[in-house]
């Protein structure tokens, strides 16, 4: 397939495994956070880490957006959505994650409209489709997908649209970034940077790492070869002595990032005070809400839901999971009181969250029966 | 595998080492999975772990019987000394019509396709339908026109049937049943528990094209792509298949076939897997895929092996045979594009590894639900 295959060649990944090797010192051991769900999605569903030397290991992110929802604002979706005339929307990710009561797919079992989009915009379709319902679409994700609800919400208010709201919760990475690196517990040499953040934030904003924190960043493609890429300029970098925030996706990221995303954002959405992050607790600034002036399409301001704060389950390590503290196999449920089809953790629900990721595709690395041994090819 | 506690309670190092705990997850994967569901839901429907979980915690339990356990495409039985093969298959497709056919050959196809991956000569077919106030009978025409066309196509007729109405809403257009039954002759053994390690995996044609067509024939992603369903009935190339290598009881030839619907290939080989507790090693890059699947399953975060199909069959077939048996898929229109994909091996038991195009392994484990569509 034109412009994917050339990123997947295993040819040119071992090549850029053995530079990889070639660049770690004797001794040293080197842990990368991979900022992105995304990205751990492709390490694991390609088997990246086969490529990588013993010296190299990755640590998953707070990058899964499915993953740092709190369980309470599940369960304040699930009240506007039980509310009378509601038809929830969201992306399929968002079904099957746990509120106190269970998921969206099970609150859909009992009755309760919610349904399945692919876009802010069908849900707009559904609004024009349902005149006499009230559709609210439960916005999440970071900056990636922040520009498609803030221009829903606009392309909503042109058209007068009534009985349209937005549930936001999108949050930013920066804020994010910053609290794994004030963590005490954090041991992270470089960060394999969000590459779809990038498109619309640019590289500029990452600046700050480096410079206060003395870790290199490098902003990074999905392909493996783009990760295996940018793994291969955080050990130069180190090599060299630098540490700078680098942009190996070039071929979408430009330094300045999306102007035209950011000021849709900036017209519809503001910064929030506060807001809880599954795992990681409240941290200041680190969410977007609608502003006053779209407050019409504000489903917090409509249905006023109650704000809930629940406690993570006390089994699950997700936060610890999410900073790298921990790796998902060494959580003390993992695989068998979390697993995919009954989590314990958002991090088990979402094919970009750490532990399914590694529940689903990376088992295989390290078997019960020890070391993955090299598999013949029929 | 060390899994012993201290008095206290506490783990052991090896208890807390990767290995350790993935050995505890292997252990819990392989115990009978436990209903916790309250509601059924979607993920009951989706053909992965959850539909696994139903049928074995609900149906299994009740109705238990040394036919039904195997869980097989089709039940195989003798009668008078006859040996026939029974199966049952309900559709609910949306949309009704879609590129490269409908719900109505599909139903045929799909019952039709159930008895021949069991090595039966398919002979009648019942079929019940829904019918939702409201379906326009020009529709229903169609349908059962179809049916009709696939039937005579599959060599088999539709023998006795029954319909029924139910109220607008309560139905989506039209839901089709089809209870088929066939002849298997007497020297064919087929059985996903017959997998032995060193046998050879094969699929018969490219993969996913039904579950992309219908997923874009929705029109819910204004995604459009040059892709038509693969519905088409298996029996005359499973005929040629079993007549070129056989399937004995004993010695070299064709161990399994099932044909790859909902869960799709990926679903199939755990299938494998776990009824014969083998390990299922398969090449990511020998596994046929239309770019235009590809291109689709890319975009929409899908993997293709476990979008569904409705005209293509796992085979496993013994080392030995694998030419002979690769010659004659491929002899047929049906299997031209057929390939080996894979091999049978002694470890891992009960799961499927994947040797990714990029050069890494990983998991190709059962799905927990439908596909979802990742945000990015």
């Amino acid at each position: 397939m034109r412009f994917v295959d050339e990123y997947r060649d295993a040819g040119t990944a071992r090549a850029l495994s053995a530079r990889i090797a070639g660049l770690c010192e004797p001794g040293r051991a080197y842990a990368f956070m991979e900022v992105c769900g995304g990205h751990t999605h492709t390490i694991y569903k390609h088997g990246l880490e086969d490529h990588l030397p013993p010296a190299v290991s990755l640590v998953h992110g707070p990058g899964c957006p499915v993953c740092v929802i709190p369980m309470g604002r599940v369960d304040d979706a699930m009240h506007i959505a039980r509310q009378d005339g509601v038809i929830m929307t969201s992306f399929g990710d968002m079904m099957r994650v746990p509120g106190s009561h269970g998921s969206f797919f099970d609150a859909n079992a009992e009755g309760t409209d919610i349904r399945m989009v692919y876009s802010p915009l069908d849900s707009l379709k559904i609004a024009r489709a349902n005149p006499d319902r009230r559709v609210v679409f439960m916005a999440i994700g970071f900056e990636t997908t922040t520009p498609s609800t803030a221009l829903t919400v606009r392309r909503a208010a042109a058209e007068g649209l009534r009985n349209f709201s937005v549930f936001c919760n999108h949050i930013t990475i920066v804020p994010a970034l910053r609290a794994i690196l004030d963590s005490p517990d954090v041991r992270i040499d470089g960060f394999v940077g969000p590459g779809h953040v990038s498109t619309v934030i640019g590289c500029r904003p990452y600046d700050f790492i480096p410079r206060d924190y003395g870790r290199p960043l490098v902003v990074s493609g999905f392909e493996p070869l783009d990760i295996l890429q940018s793994i291969h300029q955080l050990l130069r970098q180190l090599r060299d002595g630098r540490c700078e925030v680098e942009n190996q996706y070039t071929r979408v990221v430009a330094a300045a990032g999306n102007p035209v995303a950011l000021a849709v954002i900036d017209e519809v959405l503001e910064p929030r005070p506060d807001f809880e992050w599954r795992g990681l607790g409240r941290i200041p600034w680190s969410a977007m809400r609608v502003r006053e002036r779209y407050a019409a399409f504000d489903a917090e301001r409509i249905f006023a839901p109650p704000g809930a704060r629940v406690e993570d389950p006390k089994a699950c390590q997700c936060g610890e999971v999410l900073t790298g503290v921990i790796k998902p196999w060494e959580c003390k449920v993992f695989g068998t009181g979390c697993t995919p089809e009954t989590p314990i953790g958002a991090c088990m629900v979402s094919p970009e969250g750490a532990c399914a990721a590694y529940y689903n595709f990376g088992r295989a690395r390290h078997r019960a029966t020890g070391p993955a041994k090299e598999l013949s090819r029929s | 595998m060390t899994t012993t506690r201290t008095a206290a309670g506490t783990r052991t190092a090896a208890d807390r080492s990767e290995s350790g705990v993935l050995g505890r997850v292997e252990a819990a994967r392989r115990r009978r999975p436990k209903l916790r569901d309250t509601h059924i839901t979607s993920a009951h429907g989706a053909g992965g772990k959850a539909t696994a979980t139903l049928v074995d915690a609900v149906f299994l339990e009740e109705l238990r019987n040394p036919l039904l356990e195997p869980l097989e495409d089709a039940a195989v039985f003798s009668a008078d000394g006859t040996r026939l093969a029974l199966t049952t298959d309900s559709f609910v497709v949306t949309p009704l019509f879609f590129p490269g056919g409908d719900i109505g050959d599909l139903a045929v196809n799909g019952t039709v396709n159930d008895l021949a991956v069991a090595g039966a000569c398919p002979l009648h077919l019942a079929c019940a339908v829904i019918l939702e106030e409201g379906l326009a009978v020009d529709d229903l025409r169609r349908i059962v026109a179809s049916m009709a066309r696939a039937a005579t196509d599959a060599g088999v007729s539709i023998v006795t049937g029954d319909t029924k109405v139910v109220q607008r809403g309560r139905a989506d257009g039209c839901y089709v049943t089809t209870t088929g039954v066939g002849l298997v002759p007497a020297d064919v053994h087929l059985g996903a528990a017959r997998a032995r390690p060193g046998d050879t995996v094969l699929v018969t044609g490219p993969i996913g094209d039904h579950g992309i067509t219908v997923l874009l024939a929705r029109g819910e992603l204004d995604i459009s792509a040059d892709v038509t369903s693969d519905t088409a009935s298996l029996a005359g190339l499973t005929s040629r298949l079993l007549t070129a290598v056989g399937a004995p009881a004993d010695g070299p030839g064709v161990r399994a076939m099932r044909d790859a619907t909902r869960g799709g290939v990926a679903t199939i080989l755990n299938e494998v897997a776990t009824a014969a507790g083998v390990g299922v090693i398969v090449d990511e890059d020998a596994v046929p895929v239309r770019p235009t699947v590809r291109g689709a399953c890319e975009l929409l975060g899908l993997d293709p092996l476990y979008v569904a199909c409705e005209g293509r069959m796992v085979v496993v077939v013994a080392a030995e045979a694998t030419e002979a048996a690769l010659a004659a898929l491929r002899s047929h229109p049906l299997g031209v594009d057929a390939a080996v994909i894979g091999r049978i091996a002694d470890d891992p038991p009960g799961m499927v590894l994947l040797n990714t195009a990029f050069g890494g392994t990983r998991i190709v484990d059962l799905l927990v639900g439908d596909p979802l569509p990742r945000i990015c």
